[in-house]
């Protein structure tokens, strides 16, 4: 009855089989012989505390085994592994003995596997190895390239991106994130960088950076006015001699525009390979603002324009606007009403800057459409050179429809937003250092006290040039920080220089 | 000029029809060998079943007490009996049948943890057999030889979940001549009798499918395990618990970034496995375990570490190629096997496993579905006729020893 309870205890406790031991304690208690096996028995314990593991039920199980056909050699061996391996791990597995049990049971198994306890096997340097690694990694990426095959875009098209810029503060900033966006794209691209006053040895250091097999570096001879309105048509005639060279050199594959603020995510450019002629795409619009206040107030105006016709101001987003039956209707244009007499004319405004009525990145084009003499061009299509003679200008990539109901819709229907419109510049005034390295190094004197107390006077040393750049992360009292933004204020230049920029004499060519 | 015409049509015309086969297996991008034609074999019409009306107090007074046992990996045996009283296959008469089916839940009677006792079992199988025996007279003309019953516990109809203690009690002594269709197997062991059919545990077909995110999301894991190392609770030491493999996988690795374990259930496991390259599925306290159908549903190639197992429908699934398999022994080198597979073949692997018949094969859905574990129970029954003639015994003969095993089995259920 004992046992079966045992046994039915089984999920909760520990003791696991039948021991010998077991039944010949559940008989008397109170017998010399039943105390003798309780001492042992407590014994066993105090001994299976030091060496770790319980061996007492094993031993029982040599000694006391019915049909015991193991000879007492075998004893003395796991003996001496018992007291030769006083880990739990042991490195190579004594497999004990357990045939003994089997055999009692009268059940012959020719298998190799063995019921019982077994050692747990451990390697004597169970540490990772990076060539194994490596080679998982490698493994990984021909997984995943199959998946691309599989599921992925089939056949995809050269990507052609076209991207206006000139040199200025942020062209670093900018041009660095279309960079890294387009330097994970994992079809071919052809990358066409126009600049505005020609071409300059600084874009083209951010540019050698990339890596990016085709890069065309053309100089666009005038130079980027400071009015966002001038702005926008030198932009514009900026992507129309990039068009040019598509058309010249008969490049073939998906045309994008991608200006240097804008952000990209990674599905643009595999949304973008579905299209067949002409696409458009949802494009987010932030509207920076200078005074966090004031930006606030506009939303607060936007949220009561109810009943504007055009799109919610809530969701600032530029792009195509479908019926329930996926087909494009018209379109989302950015709401600018709220914005009216605060909107940015000249760089300098702290007003926010909008965008245009249609902004070129949200279209693609196949670049087909501009080539001279293709001879599956649609009929809707109008060609390059009769839309340049236009003095109108180009507007958008609309301008070289005469139907623009072809216009395919992505993005679920424009429903996803891929990219995002943000015209962030610094003031027209200033000045960075060009490259962005300081060169000669900045001088600085800076109280090197360390004490946080107002008593003791700071002590200037003459000629400090090193900072010390911990210092600034602990609690400074007031005083001595007005007194560094005082230092701060008078400098037009200013930077924490840490103590290794002296030593970098590298000279702008 | 007619003459000339044939002479290169002919071959021309037989290197379009190889280019289109060849252009159509690329395209589907799958491989199915013989052992794809077996899994689409059709059970009906081949075999008839005759349903056994048990009272209720068999089954479906036992799912009432607990209705958890539909959802646990067990349920296997109530689902085949819902599924057989309502499929073609089905016979209202008893003496055109092949098969004859017992309705017994065995696997019903839970702790409150939700884990299957199965001290009653074998005195509920032998008084269904007492019934099924003295009522009508099938069973007494084959000695239950043209009997299935399915006995999906941890080590089969040995009802035991201690493998020392099953392999002790052996196969209930009645059923010695039946097939069992049970998820146990391994080689050379007592509770796996010749000829039985194994099946997958039950997994639940409905959770399984909420949780599919988009084929092209990028398998990023390498090697995928949720679940014990060591068995606090029955063997803090280990060395019991899967013979040690677990406790080994973990000493081993779990320092190594390729594989991501832990005993952590996240609410991500059915996702993360998809994003898996490798599923271990180790033994545990018996050799099966869910884990191989959820590997084979989600697309991630079962490891398999437990020596000498056999897994679901062997003989018509070709589990060497689909999943890679590691001698308990080789533990240690675990992530050089891994590793040092050539991509060709792990690519075929994810391939096979893709195949749509292969994971309808491993599930139990609700309405049964063709290619479903279901009907791969039908098709295994369906191979083994036509039968023998010697099975049917001679009046009087008697095989089956009714007394025997453990004099606790005897009384009355």
């Amino acid at each position: 009855m004992k046992l079966s309870a045992l046994q039915n205890n089984r999920r909760s406790n520990s003791f696991r089989g039948v021991s010998p031991l077991d039944s010949s304690v559940d008989g008397s208690i109170k017998s010399p012989a039943a105390i003798f096996w309780l001492v042992l028995h407590g014994l066993c314990c105090l001994i299976s505390l030091v060496l770790g593991f319980r061996f007492s039920r094993l031993v029982f199980l040599l000694l006391f085994s019915s049909t015991t056909t193991t000879p007492p050699t075998n004893l003395f061996s796991t003996a001496n592994s018992f007291t030769e391996t006083l880990s739990l791990h042991t490195s190579s597995p004594p497999n004990l003995n357990l045939t003994p049990l089997i055999s009692q049971n009268g059940v012959v198994t020719s298998s190799g596997v063995v019921v019982g306890r077994h050692g747990i096997l451990i390697r004597p340097w169970p540490h990772p190895n990076p060539s194994e690694v490596m080679k998982a990694h490698r493994i990984i990426e021909r997984v995943q390239e199959e998946q691309r095959i599989q599921f992925g875009i089939k056949n995809p098209r050269t990507i052609i991106v076209v991207t206006p810029t000139y040199v200025r503060t942020f062209q670093t900033l900018h041009l660095t994130g279309v960079m890294h966006s387009l330097m994970l794209v994992p079809y071919d691209l052809v990358w066409i960088v126009v600049e505005a006053g020609g071409k300059t040895s600084e874009t083209a250091s951010i540019l050698a950076k990339s890596g990016l097999r085709s890069i065309i570096h053309i100089g666009f001879n005038q130079r980027m006015p400071s009015s966002w309105g001038e702005r926008r048509t030198t932009e514009n005639q900026m992507r129309l001699r990039a068009l040019r060279v598509v058309r010249e050199q008969k490049l073939d594959g998906i045309l994008m525009f991608a200006d240097d603020s804008n952000m990209h995510s990674m599905e643009l450019f595999d949304e973008i390979q579905k299209v067949n002629y002409i696409g458009a795409l949802s494009v987010g619009i932030l509207v920076h603002s200078g005074k966090s206040d004031e930006l606030s107030s506009v939303i607060v105006i936007q949220k009561k324009d109810e009943v504007v016709g055009e799109e919610n101001p809530s969701m600032p987003i530029q792009g195509p606007a479908c019926n329930s039956s996926g087909q494009l209707i018209g379109w989302h244009t950015f709401n600018s009403l709220p914005y009216e007499r605060k909107s940015a004319i000249y760089i300098d405004d702290r007003a926010p800057v909008l965008p245009s009525k249609l902004e070129w990145s949200g279209f693609v084009l196949n670049a087909r459409l501009l080539w001279k003499d293709a001879e599956d061009r649609p009929e809707w299509v109008k060609d390059l050179d009769a839309v340049d003679r236009n003095s109108e200008g180009f507007e958008s990539p609309l301008s070289l429809l005469k139907d623009t109901s072809v216009v395919e819709p992505l993005g679920s229907c424009g429903r996803k937003v891929m990219l995002w419109w943000l015209r962030v510049e610094a003031r027209a005034d200033s000045k960075f250092p060009s490259g962005w390295i300081i060169d000669p190094p900045l001088e600085m004197t800076v109280p090197a006290k360390r004490t946080p107390w107002p008593d003791a006077p700071p002590e200037l040393p003459p000629d400090v040039k090193v900072v010390n750049v911990e210092e600034h992360a602990e609690k400074r009292p007031t005083r001595t920080r007005s007194s560094r933004s005082k230092h701060r204020s008078k400098r037009k230049r200013e930077a924490r220089v840490a103590a290794d920029v002296s030593a970098k004499h590298s000279v702008e060519n | 000029m007619k003459s000339k015409g044939r002479g290169w049509t002919f071959p021309v015309l037989l290197f379009f029809v190889w280019g289109f086969q060849l252009g159509r297996s690329l395209q589907t991008e799958r491989i199915s060998g013989s052992a794809g034609d077996v899994l689409e074999d059709d059970p009906v019409g081949r075999l008839k079943v005759f349903v056994y009306e048990l009272p209720s107090k068999y089954n479906k007074k036992i799912l009432q007490k607990d209705p958890r046992c539909l959802a646990h990996m067990f349920a296997a045996e109530i689902f085949m009996h819902r599924f057989l009283l309502s499929s073609p296959v089905r016979t209202l008469n008893p003496e055109e049948a092949d098969w004859f089916y017992t309705p017994v839940y065995t696997t019903c009677d839970l702790t409150p943890n939700g884990l299957p006792l199965p001290f009653k079992s074998p005195r509920m199988m032998r008084s269904a057999i007492q019934l099924i025996s003295s009522n009508w007279p099938y069973w007494n003309r084959t000695e239950g030889a043209d009997h299935f019953f399915v006995v999906p516990h941890d080590f089969g109809a040995c009802f035991h979940y201690q493998e020392e203690r099953a392999i002790e009690r052996g196969i209930l002594p009645l059923l010695q001549r039946a097939t069992l269709v049970q998820t146990f197997g391994q080689r050379n062991h007592v509770c796996l009798k010749e000829g039985s059919i194994t099946i997958p545990p039950y997994a639940p077909p409905q959770k399984m499918q909420a949780h599919l995110i988009p084929p092209d999301t990028p398998r990023s894991i390498f090697v995928y395990f949720r679940g014990l190392f060591y068995d606090v609770g029955n063997d803090p030491e280990g060395g019991y618990y899967a013979r040690g493999a677990r406790a080994s996988v973990w000493e081993n690795f779990k320092d190594n970034p390729l594989f991501d374990h832990s005993t952590e259930h996240p609410t991500t496991y059915y996702e993360d496995m998809q994003r898996a390259v490798f599923c271990l599925c180790p033994l545990g306290w018996a050799p099966w375990s869910p884990r191989l159908v959820e590997g084979v549903i989600f697309g991630c190639i079962p490891v398999i570490i437990a020596d000498d197992i056999v897994l679901p429908f062997a003989d018509a699934i070709p589990w060497e190629e689909i999943g890679v398999f590691v001698a308990e022994k080789d533990v240690p080198k675990l992530d050089t096997i891994l590793t040092s597979t050539p991509p060709e073949v792990i690519l075929r692997k994810q391939r096979l496993l893709a195949n749509p018949s292969m994971k309808q094969a491993m599930l139990f859905p609700q309405p049964a579905q063709p290619g479903d574990a279901f009907h791969q129970v039908l098709n295994g029954l369906a191979r083994k006729l036509p039968r023998d003639k010697s099975v049917y015994l001679k009046p009087g003969q008697k095989v089956l020893n009714w007394t025997g095993g453990p004099v606790g089995d005897l009384k009355p259920w």
